[in-house]
């Protein structure tokens, strides 16, 4: 397969970005997207360039580290997929794929496709946790959990901190994200008893750390690959609410 | 003279670690607030540890490589988690578990340690279960367990095929919850590339800044290595690209020993190489033995479609060749067998290098539902990457690097010989022997960090409790920040014609070939020969584009290629070395008739510990003896 690339290069987080143009002969169908992009890289530095940095650790969909922006599309064409896990026989031969770094207020450029996440890192120090000393847990098994909310927080915690969400969404929202961890924590026991604090305090920090509101698109829903359900988003207000309103009570 | 000293307590087996713990001495918690640690990597072992003992008060620093702490390659593990609860009331227990995991790994573990691994595992679970990670429940809303390869007892804890993500991200939020509060000072984007020892004693590490290239200087009390394995030696591998040996092999330079380099798992079930770009081997849990039977046909060059190929024309050779453990035989003598038939001709695929790995069965038994429920993440990574169809004709699986026994020798304390430095999970050797158990890792690296180093190092640091904060303008950190430098330099000044990933790929495969699944006494001398002559090519050929004062990922890698050369070798003269075969070192010469691995306990019944003599030098051997008076030594069978 013959593809024509159109890469975004940046060469710091100062730097003014452009598009650069590349041409890529012999690409094989069973080659993944990264190692198509390692392909790239080599040619490149065999001719004396310097290659496209992007982002990558574990390649099989479960690290998070790798997030383009590919063809208009965080993680590129195909649904409930990673960037790492996509595959070059989803692309029409000798089609021009674009490929940009997240883009978003809360994520700038640091190089290249490599985005700077740490406001993620933010919102959970803000309270994605249960305050639990280690040593004091009980038995767990004292702790009986039904099995479809234990499933259903399963579903929220799978979360990869991607940030397809943020990038897919026009005012980059983080809600998606923030709200898979407010929900899950909320559901089970363990975490409820903190429920309403964590999330007044993962909602503010969003806020602060330069996530925008929630108009209600779910284009997160639709790009995140891990398949995270908008409802979850739903689930956040209402405890977002309910702790509000508790609040006004006292 | 080094003089290894397992400090193994006295007392019977199950008493050692309660009365030890009890007799640790402690630093008070006024104390505490004045001791720096430094802990290196935030995987299980790493996180778990630095808010372990961010909780207790310490100061913590804690380092890595990646943009966030959460994504530690503990995050890909997938299969579960084991602990000695007896849930299921099917015999389990400590010693249960313990036996198992000494048998497991062919005899070459200290008793003392699995035993205690063992007996922490329980706390482990009741912690997780604390923090919120969504183990799988059954309908009474209890914690389920399943069965893992090597045992005959139910008690592996899971969450889907996720448990790694699950409970990486569980002590993910433990340790965000320490940064939040100040006791933990996080450190992303770092490479560790040197160790600074004052006086005898770790006191600080010598960093790269990933994104300005700036090399920097951070000190401590005491430094923790939780770096994870060196499985990406192989260059393909089930690790993450990013994983790497530096920063161990750094401590190995500056004096720790180096125990049992060549005890490497190559993990049985991986979805085989499919193409000559690939960058890496994607594990198919071996949960999926659980359910999946494993065979090739029974006829060399069969062309028909899996699914044609009828019952009767189809060997299910680890079904007649062990049949008590059929298909959960462990990982060592699971991979021996695909390499075995594959060899003989009845490999699949293109390349012959592949057997089935079939849920027929299973999916008529229990409905496609039931399969989906506990496997379905692992179904769908499997169709993603070879855009098959598990659930309608079987898996193509093959053996690949995937985890190393072998690590940085430490005491029973955890600490290398290295006074103050401390290793943790996968990165120490101690546990696991010649072969790891499925599922053993997650339980080891969060026994580790959360409930064995916070002791530990306690009594350790007690005796730090009057040593001043340690400056880091001292000339040892002078020292090492400018060997740094001159290595980096000298990376850079190469400037030959061949990408660092050209040369990892060689080494790779140098290694595979040589000391991989099956190795033989000329095989592993001709394998450092080899090394040796694609090292010299490296540090003529190599190029590394751009500048070593920016974000530079090629230099990266150079770095740790590098690294590399030296970790290979010393695989392969450990290897050398062990004349004998045991778990997962298989030295051709040293077979049973039937094709089992043949241990010499009365020669090899040790841990060969290696001390570093500078690059292309023989290193030094020291043996610990391994005593064993809780087990009997036999021929490790699974028929
Ligand atoms: S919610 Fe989905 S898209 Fe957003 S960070 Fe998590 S996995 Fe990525
Ligand atoms: S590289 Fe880990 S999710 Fe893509």
């Amino acid at each position: 397969m013959e593809f024509k690339l159109k890469i975004w290069r940046q060469k710091n987080a100062s730097a003014k970005g452009k598009f650069e143009n590349h041409t890529l002969k012999n690409v094989s169908a069973e080659m993944s997207f990264l190692q198509m992009l390692d392909y790239l890289n080599q040619q490149i530095i065999e001719s004396g360039g310097e290659p496209v940095h992007f982002e990558h650790d574990c390649r099989e969909g479960i690290c998070g580290s790798c997030g383009l922006y590919i063809n208009g599309r965080p993680h590129g064409p195909v649904t409930h997929t990673t960037t790492c896990e996509l595959h070059m026989r989803e692309f029409e031969d000798n089609s021009t794929i674009v490929i940009e770094p997240w883009r978003s207020k809360a994520f700038s450029v640091i190089k290249d496709l490599v985005v700077d996440r740490s406001a993620f890192e933010k919102v959970i120090r803000a309270g994605g946790f249960v305050n639990v000393n280690t040593g004091s847990a009980q038995e767990a098994n004292n702790i009986p959990i039904n099995k479809k909310i234990s499933d259903r927080a399963f579903d929220a915690a799978v979360c990869i901190g991607c940030g397809a969400c943020v990038a897919a969404c026009k005012n980059s929202s983080a809600m998606l994200f923030v709200s898979a961890k407010v929900s899950q924590m909320a559901m089970l026991p363990q975490g409820k008893v903190e429920a309403k604090d964590r999330v007044e305090k993962m909602v503010a920090k969003m806020d602060e750390v330069g996530f925008g509101f929630c108009s209600n698109t779910y284009g997160c829903e639709y790009d995140c690959p891990k398949g995270i359900s908008v409802e979850f988003i739903a689930q956040m207000n209402r405890e977002f609410f309910s702790a509000r309103v508790c609040k006004s009570k006292r | 003279m080094i003089k290894l000293d397992s400090k193994i307590p006295k007392g019977p087996l199950a008493d050692k670690w309660s009365d030890y713990k009890s007799s640790l001495r402690l630093v008070n918690p006024a104390n505490k607030k004045k001791i720096d640690i430094i802990v290196v990597g935030t995987g299980l072992s790493g996180a778990s540890s630095a808010s372990a003992l961010g909780e207790l008060g310490y100061n913590v620093k804690v380092f890595c490589f990646q943009d966030s702490p959460r994504r530690a390659h503990s995050v890909a593990a997938q299969g579960g988690i084991n602990a000695a609860k007896n849930y299921k009331n099917d015999g389990d227990s400590v010693y249960r578990l313990f036996h198992d995991m000494i048998k497991g790994g062919d005899f070459r573990a200290r008793e003392a340690n699995v035993y205690r691994a063992a007996e922490v595992s329980n706390y482990v679970i009741d912690h997780f279960a604390a923090h919120g990670v969504p183990f799988a429940r059954d309908y009474g809303g209890m914690l389920e367990t399943r069965s893992f390869g090597g045992v005959q007892v139910s008690r592996t804890f899971y969450a889907k095929g996720q448990t790694g993500q699950q409970c990486l991200l569980g002590t993910y939020s433990s340790l965000s919850r320490q940064i939040a509060k100040g006791t933990v000072t996080m450190y992303e984007r770092r490479d560790m590339l040197d160790l600074v020892v004052i006086d005898g004693k770790a006191r600080g590490i010598i960093t790269r800044n990933l994104l300005t290239g700036e090399l920097e200087r951070h000190s401590a009390h005491a430094v923790v290595l939780a770096t994870g394995g060196y499985g990406t030696v192989f260059y393909l591998s089930t690790l993450a690209l990013g994983s790497n040996a530096s920063a161990a092999w750094a401590a190995h330079r500056k004096g720790a020993l180096f125990a049992n380099p060549s005890f490497i798992q190559i993990h049985p079930t991986s979805i085989p190489v499919l193409n000559d770009y690939q960058s890496k081997l994607t594990l198919m849990s071996e949960s999926l033995r659980n359910d999946g039977r494993v065979w090739v046909p029974k006829e060399k060059d069969e062309n028909r479609h899996p699914n044609q190929i009828p019952e009767a024309e189809r060997d299910y050779y680890l079904e007649r060749r062990y049949p008590a453990f059929g298909n959960l035989v462990p990982r060592d003598v699971a991979s021996r067998a695909a390499k075995e038939r594959c060899d003989a001709g009845y490999g699949v695929g293109d390349s012959g290098l592949s057997v089935y790995l079939d849920f027929k069965d299973a999916i008529e038994k229990q409905g496609k539902k039931g399969i989906e429920d506990k496997y379905g993440n692992l179904f769908e990574m499997y169709m993603k990457i070879t855009g098959i169809n598990p659930y309608e004709e079987p898996m193509r699986i093959y053996p690949a690097g995937h985890y190393t026994m072998g690590g940085l020798w430490v005491d029973y304390n955890l600490m290398t010989t290295i006074p103050g430095l401390y290793s943790v999970g996968e990165s120490n050797f101690s546990d696991h022997g010649a072969n790891r158990l499925g599922a053993s890792s997650l339980m080891q690296c969060s026994g580790d960090g959360y409930f064995i180093l916070p002791y530990t190092i306690g009594d350790y640091l007690a005796d730090e409790i009057r040593t001043p904060r340690i400056q880091t303008d001292h000339e040892e950190f002078d020292k090492a920040e400018k060997a740094a430098k001159e290595r980096i330099d000298r990376l850079m000044a190469v400037n030959g014609k061949q990408t660092v990933t050209s040369f990892h790929k060689r080494l790779g495969k140098i290694l595979w070939d040589h000391c991989g699944m099956v190795r033989s006494k000329e095989g592993l001398q001709k394998g450092i020969e080899m090394i040796d002559q694609l090292e010299d090519e490296f540090w003529k050929e190599v190029k590394v584009p751009a500048t070593a004062g920016e974000y530079n990922q090629e230099l990266e890698k150079a770095i740790r290629v590098a690294d590399f050369f030296e970790v290979g070798r010393l695989m392969c003269q450990d290897a050398l070395d062990r004349d004998e075969s045991c778990g997962a070192h298989f030295r051709e010469e040293y077979q049973t008739e039937q094709g089992e691995a043949k241990r010499n306990d009365a020669e090899y019944a040790h841990v060969s510990a290696y001390e570093y003599k500078g690059n292309r030098q023989s290193e030094i051997l020291h043996k610990e003896p391994l005593v064993f008076e809780n087990v009997e030594l036999k021929e490790r069978s699974y028929k």
